[in-house]
C-alpha cells in the first residue's frame, strides 16, 4: 500500500490542499498561456479537422497508463506518456493531448485536484513535453539520422521527463510550505529516478514497435514544427534550471522557505486586510475561545445538514404527491 | 470485460442531479478555491465546510458515506507533507525516537499536516459530488459555457467517447499477455527489463490500433458532413432561481472565507 502509493504515477498528480493559493494561481496562469499557444499551433499544423485523431490519441495515452508490468514486491511500473506523445505527435499536439488527459483525470477521477490542475498540467504536460522534445531532438541530431538515435532519444527523453517533472512538483510543494525542500526534492527526485526507468523501458518498447510496424507514424516527432526551436530551447532551459536549482534548494532549504514565508503571508495579508479593519481581534466572531468556536461550528453544521435533509424530504413528498395525481 | 464502470456518473433524480451543470461546476470550483483560501488551523471553518459537503451529499441522495469514503483517494499523497511534523518549529507535542535520532513532533507541525489533509479531503469530496451527479456531456457543455477553448473541449469530448473502447482494447492486450505467460505463482516470468519491454510493445500496439481507429472515425465523420464543428442545441440561459442559487452559494463561500480570517 505504502510502496504502491510511492511508486504510482498518482504521486505526481498533486491533489487540492497541498499547494498554496499563490502557487496554484500562478501556475494556472502560466499553463493557460502555454496551452493556449500549443492549441493555436496545433490547430495551425493539423487543422481543427484532425480533432477526432487527437481525441483518440489522448484516449490511447490514457488507456496506455492502464498497462503495467510487475516490478518487485507488489509494485508495478506504468506510463505517464509525455515522452511517447511528444515523439509520436510532435510537441504542440503532445501538450494539447497531455492537457486533455491530465484535465480529465482531475475532473472525472480525482487524480489530482482542480485548483492544482494548473500545476499538474504544467508539470506533466508542459515540462514533460518540452524536456522530452529537447532531449529527443538533441539525441537525434547527434545520431545524424541513424536509427539508434530514435531509441536512445526515446529512452533518455522518457527518463528525464519524469525526473524533471517530479523536481518541478517537489519545488512547488516546497514553495507552498507543504513539504520542506531538503526532504521533498531528494525524495521525489530519487523515487522518480527509479520510476523513470520504467517509463524509459515502456517508451522504448512502444517506439520500437511503431518503428517496426508503421515507421511513417514516427515522422511528427522528427519533423521541425513551427516554433519547435522555442520548445527545444525552453525544454533545455527548464531541464538545466531544475537540475541546478533543485540541489541548491535542497542544500539551502531556507532559500525556498524564505520565498514561501515572504510570499505567502504577503498574499494572505492582501486578502485579509479588509475584514481585519472591520472587526479586529477576535478568534471567531463573538466567541473568544477556539475550542468553543469549533463546537459552535459543529452545531451550526449539523443544523445546516438537518435543514437540507428536511427540505429534501419535503420536495420528495411533493414530487410523489404530484406523480400520484 | 468492459470498462463501463469507468464512468463515475450515478444516474439519479435528486436535487443535485437536477441542478444546472454550469451552476454546479462554478460552485464546485468556488468551493475548492474557498477551501484553499482559508488559513491553516481554522478548525471551526473546516467544520462548516464539511457541513456544506455533507448537505450536498444529502441533496445528491447518494448517501453521506459515498463522497466521504471516496474522498480518501488523495490521502496517500499526505506522505509528502509528513516531514512537516518535525520540521515546523513550535511547542513540542511528543518525543519519538527514529532509530538512534530523537525527534520532536510539534503541535504547529501536526496542526499544519492535519489542515492539509482535511482541506484536501474536503476538496476531493466536492469534485466527486460534481461528477457523480453530472453526466459527462453536461459537464462538457458547462466547460464550454465557461469559455474553455473549443478545440480543447472537442478533444476531451472525443477522448471520453473512445476511452471505453481503448480501455477495452488495453484489457484485451493484458488478457492476451496473461494467457501466454504461464508461470509459478509469485514469479513474474523473465527479467524486469524484459517485462518492461513487452509492456512497451503493448503500448505501441495500442497506439497503432488507436491511430488507425482514429483515421477510420475521422473518415466516417467526414462522410457524415463533419466540418470541424460539433453542433448541439444551445443551452437555455440561467433562470432567475438558478442565478439566485449561484449567488447564494458564492456569497456563502465568501462569507466562510471572511470568517476564517476574523
Amino acid at each position: 500500500m505504502l510502496a504502491n502509493a510511492l511508486f504510482a504515477p498518482l504521486y505526481m498528480h498533486i491533489p487540492d490542499g497541498f499547494l498554496s493559493l499563490a502557487v496554484s494561481v500562478t501556475l494556472w496562469i502560466v499553463s493557460i498561456i502555454l496551452v493556449g499557444i500549443a492549441l493555436w499551433q496545433a490547430e495551425k499544423e493539423l487543422g481543427s479537422l484532425q480533432v477526432p485523431l487527437m481525441g483518440v490519441l489522448a484516449a490511447v495515452i490514457f488507456a496506455g497508463q492502464m498497462l503495467n508490468f510487475q516490478v518487485a514486491g507488489g509494485t508495478s511500473g506504468h506510463l505517464m506518456g509525455a515522452a511517447l506523445a511528444t515523439i509520436l505527435l510532435g510537441p504542440w499536439s503532445a501538450i494539447v493531448v497531455m492537457t486533455a488527459v491530465v484535465a480529465t483525470q482531475a475532473l472525472i477521477f480525482q487524480d489530482g485536484g482542480l485548483l492544482a490542475l494548473g500545476a499538474n498540467i504544467f508539470n506533466m504536460g508542459v515540462v514533460g513535453v518540452a524536456v522530452s522534445y529537447a532531449v529527443y531532438r538533441v539525441v537525434m541530431r547527434l545520431a545524424r539520422g541513424q536509427s539508434w538515435g530514435v531509441f536512445v532519444g526515446a529512452a533518455v527523453a522518457a527518463w528525464l521527463s519524469i525526473v524533471v517533472a517530479s523536481l518541478a512538483c517537489a519545488i512547488q510543494l516546497s514553495l507552498s510550505g507543504t513539504s520542506p525542500a531538503n526532504v521533498s526534492i531528494p525524495a521525489m527526485g530519487g523515487i522518480h529516478m527509479l520510476i523513470g526507468l520504467g517509463e524509459a523501458l515502456i517508451t522504448l518498447g512502444a517506439v520500437a514497435f511503431v518503428y517496426v510496424v508503421r515507421r511513417d507514424l514516427l515522422k511528427p516527432g522528427e519533423a521541425r514544427p513551427a516554433g519547435g526551436r522555442a520548445v527545444l530551447v525552453g525544454g533545455l532551459v527548464i531541464a538545466a534550471l531544475l537540475a541546478i536549482l533543485s540541489p541548491l534548494a535542497s542544500a539551502f532549504p531556507d532559500g525556498l522557505e524564505w520565498v514561501a514565508e515572504t510570499t505567502q503571508p504577503a498574499f494572505i495579508d492582501l486578502a485579509a486586510e479588509p475584514p481585519y479593519q472591520i472587526i479586529p481581534d477576535y478568534v471567531f466572531p463573538g466567541i473568544p475561545n477556539e475550542a468553543l468556536a469549533t463546537i459552535v461550528a459543529g452545531i451550526v453544521g449539523v443544523l445546516i445538514v438537518f435543514v437540507v435533509s428536511l427540505a429534501l424530504a419535503f420536495t420528495r413528498r411533493a414530487r410523489r404527491l404530484t406523480s400520484d395525481v | 470485460m468492459h470498462f463501463h464502470f469507468l464512468d463515475p456518473y450515478h444516474r439519479g433524480d435528486s436535487l443535485l442531479h437536477r441542478a444546472d451543470p454550469r451552476v454546479k461546476l462554478v460552485l464546485t470550483l468556488a468551493f475548492i478555491v474557498a477551501v484553499a483560501a482559508t488559513p491553516m488551523g481554522t478548525w471551526p471553518v473546516y467544520v462548516l465546510f464539511l457541513a456544506l459537503v455533507v448537505a450536498a451529499s444529502v441533496a445528491s441522495e447518494l448517501g453521506v458515506a459515498f463522497a466521504m469514503r471516496r474522498g480518501l483517494i488523495a490521502v496517500p499523497f499526505a506522505l509528502a507533507a509528513v516531514p512537516l511534523l518535525i520540521t515546523v518549529p513550535g511547542p513540542p507535542l511528543l518525543e519519538v525516537s527514529l532509530g538512534p535520532w530523537p525527534v520532536t513532533v510539534t503541535t504547529t507541525g501536526a496542526g499544519r499536516l492535519l489542515s492539509i489533509v482535511l482541506k484536501s479531503w474536503l476538496s476531493v469530496q466536492a469534485g466527486i459530488l460534481l461528477v457523480a451527479t453530472t453526466s459527462f456531456p453536461d459537464l462538457l457543455a458547462a466547460l464550454r459555457a465557461l469559455r474553455l477553448p473549443r478545440l480543447l473541449v472537442a478533444i476531451i469530448g472525443l477522448m471520453w467517447r473512445y476511452l471505453a473502447v481503448l480501455a477495452d482494447e488495453a484489457g484485451r492486450l493484458v488478457r492476451a499477455r496473461a494467457a501466454r505467460s504461464g508461470s509459478l505463482t509469485g514469479r513474474g516470468g523473465r527479467s524486469v527489463v524484459w517485462r518492461g519491454q513487452v509492456t512497451g510493445y503493448m503500448v505501441g500496439n495500442l497506439f497503432v490500433r488507436g491511430y488507425e481507429r482514429g483515421e477510420r472515425i475521422y473518415a466516417a465523420m467526414l462522410a457524415r458532413g463533419y466540418d470541424g464543428e460539433a453542433r448541439s442545441l444551445p443551452r437555455p440561459p440561467l433562470s432567475l432561481a438558478q442565478w439566485m442559487m449561484l449567488g447564494l452559494g458564492l456569497a456563502l463561500l465568501v462569507g466562510l472565507v471572511v470568517l476564517s480570517y476574523l
